[in-house]
């Protein structure tokens, strides 16, 4: 135990951190200022930061919202996050995947839930989509919250050596720009046509709608044959719920030049990726800020807060902002500590004014 | 994480009246506020209640919306689902596909 001048807090990787007021507020004064450099948004006010600072230095455990002011939570990984391994943080408890919906339904209260497979990611559905169609006939039966099918586009499966298309970071290396930039642009074509397929079947088996979770991780061609994807689920399926999550703050700009609807996409920030995710037809984005496991919890959840507010403030949308392990401030460990997280919930609902988590 | 968000900030799903305010944030593009408002009006309750166990635990039996621990007699799954269409003026995509195979 340090000084009583000292707040017991986290570091990006998740471990103990102790740090007087005057480090504390620095770095929120930091992360601020870094987010609003970047995504060219407003930095967080003085009474923010008092806020921001009121909630990280709690000496409290658990923080909370202030009653009446509670959010809806959507999720990722559906079931895999009790039967899945530790690549999804899971805990390896062999049940079914109907037991795993029931369970967050009536005990750990989630709001909605989503049927997953096992790779998490559209294009390993299709061999088994009829299977996948009967689980969520079942399911659905049996639950009362909205249930989603949710996967990651995931475009890095379309590149050789697990796809069809060259890969663009090898194609680059030897200077093949322009070939790099059309085996992206045919994969995001691939990547479109499997999201229409896998999207439109399971809502016919009734789902209630689609997560198209961490958009992007494959950087500016991802997020284009995704947005494609939302726009054929959409027209075929108008009723569908449809959340589309990012993967980060920044879309990585690996073509570069590649646009949807007349915009090129490469480096967007939250408050424009929500842009193009209503014109192609979403309902709820989740906006991402990436954690910094070098900078304390103070520096990353003031960072990640002002991305999201910049969001928010512009947004048409309700924002479920991701904050899983390593975003929305929460550090990057596959445990992540009760207080942090408690922490970044509160200030993401208070502060940057999100609908959902 | 899912303990931890819902103690810090979640609505309780059928513990209270969580799933109810997402199906509007989804269905209908609401914001929280907004969502909160109208359900809280189709249940007669104030938007502060909704994430009351206490409060909404009686609402939703009384309502036939599901609850969330097991209470035989009271309507689950489909069934609740089929009372949330009506309450909240939505169509949900599986009980439409329920009447379509049941020929109702």
């Amino acid at each position: 135990m340090k000084s009583m001048s000292e707040y017991c807090t986290r570091n990006g990787d998740g471990s103990t951190l102790y740090q007087n007021k005057e480090q504390m507020m620095q770095d929120i004064r930091d992360g601020t200022a870094d987010a609003a450099d970047m995504a060219g948004v407003r930095e967080l006010n003085a009474n923010e930061i008092d806020h921001l600072f009121e909630i990280i230095s709690s000496k409290r455990r658990v923080v909370g919202v202030e009653r009446g002011r509670e959010v809806v939570l959507s999720y990722d990984v559906g079931q895999l996050d009790m039967a899945g391994d530790n690549g999804n943080s899971g805990g390896g408890i062999a049940s079914s995947r109907l037991n795993g919906a029931l369970v967050h339904e009536r005990t750990l209260c989630a709001d909605t839930f989503e049927l997953a497979h096992t790779d998490y990611s559209i294009k390993p559905v299709k061999p088994v989509i009829a299977n996948e169609m009967n689980d969520m006939e079942n399911i659905q039966n049996n639950l009362t919250i909205p249930y989603f099918y949710g996967a990651m586009p995931n475009m890095g499966l379309y590149y050789a050596p697990d796809g069809p298309y060259g890969n663009p970071a090898d194609l680059m290396r030897e200077f093949k720009i322009e070939e790099a930039q059309q085996e992206a642009e045919k994969s995001a074509v691939h990547l479109a046509r499997d999201i229409e397929y896998v999207s439109t079947r399971v809502y016919k088996a009734g789902a209630d709608g689609f997560n198209f979770d961490t958009t992007a991780s494959a950087g500016d061609a991802d997020f284009v044959g995704t947005l494609h994807g939302v726009e054929k689920l959409r027209a075929q399926c108008p009723n569908a719920y449809i959340l589309l999550g990012m993967a980060g703050e920044n879309v990585m700009g690996i073509h570069g030049e590649i646009e949807y609807d007349g915009q090129v996409v490469a480096g967007l920030f939250p408050q424009e990726q929500v842009v193009l995710a209503e014109k192609a037809g979403a309902d709820v984005f989740g906006p991402v800020a990436n954690t910094n496991t070098g900078k304390s919890l103070a520096w990353n959840l003031a960072r990640a807060v002002t991305f999201v507010r910049g969001c928010a403030d512009v947004s048409n949308l309700p924002l479920h902002v991701n904050m899983g392990m390593g975003v929305g401030g929460i550090p990057m460990a596959e445990t992540p500590p009760l207080d942090a997280v408690t922490r970044c919930s509160t200030a993401m609902v208070e502060i940057a004014k999100v609908d959902g988590i | 994480m899912s303990i931890a968000h819902f103690v810090a900030s979640g609505m309780g799903g059928i513990r209270a009246a969580g799933d109810l305010v997402a199906r509007m944030e989804f269905d209908q593009r609401m914001k929280i506020d907004e969502a909160k408002d109208y359900v809280a009006k189709k249940l007669g309750v104030t938007a502060f209640d909704l994430s009351d166990e206490c409060k909404l635990r009686e609402v939703r039996e009384e309502q036939g919306l599901g609850v969330i621990t097991g209470v035989p007699g009271t309507p689950r799954g489909i069934a609740a689902k089929m009372n949330i269409e009506d309450l909240l003026g939505i169509k949900i995509n599986c009980c439409e596909n329920f009447r379509n195979y049941a020929k109702r």
